[in-house]
């Protein structure tokens, strides 16, 4: 036990370290697909796997760093306090087009992994993963899926939302910052919204809002939705 | 002579410090009001968003000021990425279920996320007025 701390140490200073390294390499190239959270857990687990090092020993550093999602999440209401008048001028268009968008994420899951007949504890884990992890865990947890499951799916869309996202809008013909904002934080939540932060002020204010309103709509659709579907028999 | 740390003396830090400091102590209360009443209440959100609506009104209504969160909310926000690099490394933890189901997981994973991402865009642009 005495060695603790100096594992938790390790394990942070290493995850900060490779980190600034990996924002470092995208700011130089610029290039989407080196997506600083996707280049470090690859580097990472690649690390840990090579030299032959549990994943316990790594997370109990990891598991520190992971607590700063709960504040993070609190701190969105700065952004969300500061665009107030700005966001609630759109407030209707925001609303349906996040309601919407959160069935369209549930629904999109579920039939993919329904149709590649993927078991049904891993497929309701898949139900959450549009949204930010301590909402996506909780949801799991209620529906009968796999938490920490739910919470990799979680990180895989944010690393796909925000790879993706400014390309596909564009070929979308989408130029609204508002837009381009709800969209990445919709369906990449906090990575979504630390690339929407990138394009400037009021994408990061609506990737935050949208992020937060997904997990909330998220929480309300996915226990429906599901009961609907069992109860039209079709899941 | 003082100590100084890319060009910056040691007095510098701590004062930055020392502005976090009250935000991120509010940061870490209205978290855990947030957790708090979320278990008690048996709500289906998670404390840390409740958390996060109960701060939007305080600042609203001017309980707390902008001013004391702004830089800690700030430095949260701008490194938040970096936070979820250690539930990815967790991958590791499910190299077994990926090895049957890793095409799976991954086509619904990126067709749901850049479903969502078109929805929310395409109908965003469609029903906003303004831009």
């Amino acid at each position: 036990m005495t060695e603790m701390p100096s594992i938790a140490a390790a394990g942070v200073a290493v995850t900060v370290a490779v980190f600034a390294a990996a924002a470092a390499v995208q700011r130089r190239t610029g290039w989407a697909l080196l997506n600083p959270v996707l280049v470090s857990v690859a580097v990472i687990a690649g690390m840990l796997l090579v030299l032959h090092i549990p994943h316990a020993r790594y997370e109990v550093g990891g598991r520190l760093l992971g607590l700063l999602l709960g504040p993070a999440v609190v701190a969105l209401a700065v952004p969300l306090h500061q665009q107030t008048p700005r966001l609630l001028a759109r407030g209707r268009s925001i609303g349906v087009s996040l309601l919407v968008g959160s069935a369209i994420g549930i629904l999109s899951g579920l039939g993919v992994g329904a149709l590649l007949q993927v078991p049904e504890g891993v497929l309701r884990s898949i139900v959450p993963r549009s949204v930010t992890t301590p909402i996506a865990m909780g949801i799991a947890e209620r529906i009968g899926g796999i938490p920490s499951l739910t919470a990799l799916l979680v990180i895989v869309s944010g690393i796909t939302g925000a790879v993706l996202g400014p390309g596909v809008l564009k070929v979308a013909g989408v130029r609204s910052r508002t837009a381009l904002g709800l969209a990445l934080g919709a369906a990449a939540h906090g990575i979504g919204a630390a690339r929407a932060a990138e394009e400037g002020v009021p994408e990061a204010a609506s990737a935050g809002l949208a992020m937060a309103l997904m997990g909330l709509l998220t929480a309300l659709w996915a226990p429906l939705l599901l009961w609907l579907l069992s109860s039209l028999g079709v899941l | 002579m003082s100590i100084r740390i890319h060009g910056r003396c040691i007095a510098e830090y701590w004062r930055a410090l020392l502005r976090l400091a009250p935000g991120f102590a509010l940061l870490l209360l209205f978290w855990s009001a947030g957790e708090l009443i979320s278990r008690r209440v048996g709500l289906p959100v998670p404390g840390s968003v409740l958390g996060m609506a109960l701060l939007a009104a305080a600042l609203r209504l001017r309980v707390v000021p902008l001013r004391m969160v702004e830089p800690a909310a700030a430095l949260l926000i701008r490194r938040m990425a970096l936070f979820f690099v250690p539930p990815g490394v967790a991958i590791l933890l499910y190299l077994d279920v990926l090895r049957s189901e890793w095409l799976a997981l991954l086509l619904a994973t990126v067709v749901g996320t850049v479903g969502v991402l078109l929805t929310v865009g395409l109908l965003q642009k469609r029903l906003d007025g303004h831009d």
